[in-house]
């Protein structure tokens, strides 16, 4: 549990690096770090309103979306020591965890029976559908080259595997970024902060949703974000630590950079045309299948 | 006991013609419950291991022959030896389950035909429903390879007899038909095999087989048997007849058929590799290849459909493939001598063949609840079905949740089963089966995924949103008589997914049974891993119902208050401006644009054109496979048509070929050609 509580503590100022990176990059001064968590207690506090062509299914949806991403950060391993929940496999269950939440936000969005919430839904589901291979070619190569399957077992013998965690490491960093950012609508895909409702993924699904309702799916998006956050830190951090040692403290320092380095990402690059969305991010499965060729040249003599 | 039942089945089953209509329906379900309760006992006691049948009872005869898996039946013409071992009592189970729903659910659904149809077409298709129930009993038990056959062929008879119950449309009469031809291809097949079996063995008989196989080329056999087995099954290239006969017979009925009948293909293709002794990794990677295969470009067609019946059909197809993935793994794993491989990808499969009988039918049944309702299938007509049957629609998510292999129900079980298997298998061999392996994962991922996409296509836009035609007549959700065997299917998936285990032990015990496999110290760990699943499922459903309860407590001293869905400032936005069926899948389309070709049909507006009138759109999926298969036929149809010139109907020229024949004959013989 070690890991799933430190990136709920993590969680708490991840968005505010994010903004503050983001708008000292633009030149201004920017909020406060705790003010997105401001945002939503107040939307805590707030009422709501709701469509009337809406159903349960509408109602539903972000208590599924974060509970799934709550179940998923159970099995968030820490470096050095054994998740409670880890099991063989257990990261199949987080993809497919994290699958679930999302399906029930795709059709929260289409309950409302808005074009824009269509075509947002639709977005997700053809972005989310063409990222899992990534996801899974890259585990599958995490476990090939050390032997186990369970994140814990994975990332830990995953450091000793010598020269190759090297090049291996590079490439599952650079992917594990670039599948968090498609996962949580950030920027080569979809901006946040554009102001057509045309144009956005994952802000027009939620266009409806107001209040408490509002607030749990942010809440969501947040801890999405240290969930990735803590994948990264259990692959670059070393194994040798435990509780209360540099460990926590470096775990800490890798979000706090993820954060920075997404807000810098988000300042200094522009979203693709949509239309170009799906070939990025089917870029990124041909990336991990090289990874994983790599992989099987370098360990098991592909040529003889 | 077997002399008794099986005369009372098949005279019971002939009863249902002459039974009144008022009770034919009773009469139907108290027959099928009976054949059901009287095979299911020794097939429950078999397959979870019970000391009672272990071929030694001692007690009472009664009990002895109650619970006899060995059924010997004599009559006059010789003898039927009905078998019951571990896999066929796992199958029998399934078909058990799945035929009592759907004959429970046939009572509603079929309300709304009284008027039409007549007496005699109800006594009918009960009829054959019985005997579609008997024939794959018998499918499952017969060793024999001549019964088999006749209960193979009695088995598509009666399916054929069920689809062509709406007769009256043109459309389906043609696909019955299409459909009896195709099953008569696998079973030439099926023939084909247990000839070359005979003549291998002298037997003609599945036990024949591994004396078969321990001398003889192990691919051609198995090939042929796969072939004929695939055409039931649905594997793609030998699919085409699935997608239109699911959505031409009655809903209880494609439930049936897709849940239990294609399945018999599974357990055909199970029951050879039983026997199968060499080229094991060979004949693993093509099912894995075909399947794989299949997988993949049934979901693809699947999303491209209109036809809400049309689309679930061609995910049995995917479901299938999942399971082949599965047998492949298997067979990959029996190869390699790799006990883990063949116990994970065997048992993923066997359990896929039972989830997806329970989703499958779910699915069915409240779809089924759907047209009852509204009418239609056509996905971009419906729309907002959730605010008018908010039960049914709650029963079409758990199925479509299930399907997808999410977690916490029961298609993630099998799913995460295979999954593991594939890991696990990545580093089992050569550097090639690695590769290998990988592209099924890959496959099985993007297969999950785009289960997902079309599962939010199919209850997005039919049951969310609102109505995108107008609805003329009153509607309200399906009877309880309806609901109530969706509701069993519903627990059932739950159960299967929180508490997996219970399902997985018999399971695996099967496979190490029939496989010969040793007990596996994987077994400890395997009970870990779902131990661990279904704790964080349990979690999980906790969470969820703590967030609602929250969320309820704080809104409730609110004031919430109602309006129409944001328009974005416009303020008139009409149904019709919701994303359609065909909108949500284009975007896929335009990316599977090179394996996946629809056709459109549209007249685009020209530049002068400054008034634009009435317009109308189209678009028809294409199954390549299909026009394949019709250039094959108009071929065939086309030599035939030459060779009809012979067929001149003057007695004289008959004669003449009569005359040639002997001619030649005398000639070959001659040459000692022959």
């Amino acid at each position: 549990m070690t890991g799933a509580l430190l990136a709920i503590v993590s969680a708490i100022f991840f968005p505010g690096i994010i903004l503050r990176v983001k708008s000292i990059a633009s030149g201004r001064k920017g909020p406060g770090i705790l003010q997105p968590w401001n945002n939503i207690f107040l939307l805590f506090r707030k009422s709501s309103v709701f469509s009337t062509t809406t159903s349960y299914i509408f109602r539903l949806a972000p208590a599924v979306y974060l509970a799934t991403i709550c179940c998923a950060l159970m099995l968030l391993p820490f470096p050095g020591m054994p998740s409670i929940m880890g099991f063989e496999g257990d990261f199949i269950l987080f993809a497919y965890l994290l699958a679930l939440g999302k399906l029930l936000f795709i059709l929260g969005a289409l309950d409302t029976g808005s074009s824009f919430e269509g075509m947002g839904a639709n977005r997700e589901a053809l972005y989310s559908m063409l990222t899992e291979p990534a996801f899974f070619i890259l585990f599958g190569t995490l476990a090939l080259l050390s032997g186990h399957l369970s994140m814990h077992e994975i990332f830990s013998h995953f450091q000793f595997a010598g020269e190759f965690s090297l090049i291996t490491g590079a490439i599952a960093i650079y992917l594990l970024v670039q599948i968090a950012m498609i996962e949580n609508s950030r920027m080569p895909v979809d901006d946040p902060k554009t102001h057509l409702e045309l144009t956005m993924v994952h802000e027009v699904m939620i266009l409806d949703y107001s209040g408490v309702d509002l607030a749990l799916i942010q809440t969501g998006t947040n801890l999405k974000f240290v969930l990735y956050g803590g994948l990264l830190a259990n692959l670059i951090l070393p194994v040798n630590g435990g509780w209360l040692s540099a460990n926590v403290m470096l775990f800490f320092l890798v979000q706090a950079a993820f954060a920075a380095a997404i807000g810098l990402m988000e300042s200094f690059r522009a979203r693709k045309k949509l239309a170009k969305n799906p070939q990025f991010i089917v870029t990124l499965s041909s990336i991990a299948l090289i990874g994983f060729i790599l992989v099987l040249l370098l360990t098991r003599n592909l040529i003889r | 006991m077997e002399q008794f039942f099986i005369p009372a089945a098949v005279l019971g089953s002939f009863l249902i013609l002459v039974v009144p209509g008022k009770y034919r329906y009773y009469y139907t379900l108290t027959l099928i419950l009976f054949i059901s309760i009287v095979t299911s006992v020794p097939a429950a006691l078999q397959f979870i291991g019970s000391p009672y049948i272990a071929g030694n009872v001692s007690g009472n005869s009664l009990s002895a022959s109650l619970f006899s898996t060995n059924w010997i039946f004599k009559g006059y013409l010789g003898e039927l030896r009905f078998t019951i071992d571990k896999l066929s009592s796992f199958f029998i189970l399934v078909t058990n389950f799945t035929v009592i729903t759907g004959i429970l659910y046939s009572r509603g659904y079929l309300k709304a035909y009284a008027g039409v149809k007549n007496p005699a077409q109800f006594a009918l298709h009960n009829f054959s429903y019985t005997w579609l129930h008997l024939s794959m009993l018998a499918v499952l038990t017969l060793r024999d390879g001549l019964s088999f056959l006749i209960a193979w062929e009695l088995m598509a008879v009666s399916s054929f007899m069920l689809i062509l119950f709406e007769a009256e449309k043109r459309s389906t009469l043609k696909t019955a038909v299409n459909y009896l031809v195709q099953m008569h291809i696998g079973f030439v097949f099926l023939l084909i095999a247990f000839l070359l079996t005979e003549a291998g063995t002298g037997q003609m008989s599945f036990d024949a087989l591994p004396a078969y196989f321990a001398n003889h080329n192990n691919i051609v056999l198995f090939l042929i048997f796969f072939a004929g087995f695939a055409v039931k099954a649905g594997f793609i290239p030998f699919h085409t007849w699935l997608p239109e006969a699911h959505p031409a017979a009655p809903s209880h009925v494609s439930g049936v058929m897709s849940g239990v009948m294609i399945k018999m293909g599974i357990y055909g293709i199970v029951r050879v590799l039983i026997s199968v002794q060499s080229d094991l990794f060979l004949i693993g990677w093509i099912i894995l290849v075909v399947s794989a295969f299949s997988g993949l470009f049934g979901v693809m067609l699947a999303i491209a459909q209109h036809d809400l019946k049309k689309l679930l059909a061609y995910h049995s197809i995917e479901n299938i493939g999942i399971i082949g993935i599965g047998l492949g793994l298997g067979t990959i794993g029996l190869g390699l001598q790799n006990p883990l491989l063949t116990l994970l990808g065997f048992s993923g499969a066997l359990l896929h063949v039972l989830n997806h009988s329970l989703f499958k039918s779910l699915l069915f049944f409240s779809t089924g609840s759907v047209y009852k309702a509204f009418h239609t299938l056509n996905i971009d007509q419906l729309g907002g079905v959730i605010h008018k049957m908010p039960k049914t629609a709650a029963l079409f998510l758990i199925g479509a949740v299930a399907i997808c292999g999410l977690p916490p129900l029961n298609g993630f079980i099998s799913e995460v089963l295979i999954y593991i298997g594939l890991f696990k298998g990545l580093s089992a061999g050569s550097a090639y089966l690695s590769i290998t392996l990988l592209l099924a994962l890959v496959s099985l991922t993007l297969i999950g995924g785009l289960a997902i996409f079309c599962f939010s296509k199919a209850f997005g836009i039919v049951f969310l949103g609102s109505p995108r035609t107008e609805i003329k007549h009153p509607v309200s959700e399906a009877e309880f008589g309806m609901l109530f065997p969706q509701y069993l299917i519903a627990g059932l998936i739950v159960v299967i997914g929180l508490l997996p285990m219970i399902f997985l032990n018999p399971l695996i015990n099967l496979i190490s049974t029939e496989f010969h496999l040793e007990p596996l110290p994987i077994m400890g760990s395997l009970s870990g891993v779902f131990t661990k699943i279904s704790l964080i499922s349990i979690i999980l459903i906790i969470m969820i119902s703590v967030l609602m309860f929250v969320r309820h407590f704080l809104l409730k001293s609110r004031t919430v208050e109602y309006g129409p869905t944001w328009g974005c400032g416009s303020m008139n936005t009409s149904a019709r401006q919701q994303y359609t069926g065909t909108s949500y899948a284009d975007n896929f389309l335009e990316i599977a644009q090179p394996v996946l070709r629809s056709k459109v049909e549209y007249r685009p507006i020209h530049d002068d054109e400054i008034f634009p009138s009435h317009r109308s759109f189209s678009i028809h999926p294409f199954d390549i496979f299909r026009s394949i298969l019709n250039k094959l036929t108009d071929f065939t149809m086309l030599v035939l048509k030459k060779l009809a010139r012979l067929q001149t109907g003057n007695i004289r020229h008959y004669i003449l070929y009569a005359f040639i024949f002997i001619l030649l004959i005398f000639a070959l013989l001659y040459l000692k050609i022959i």
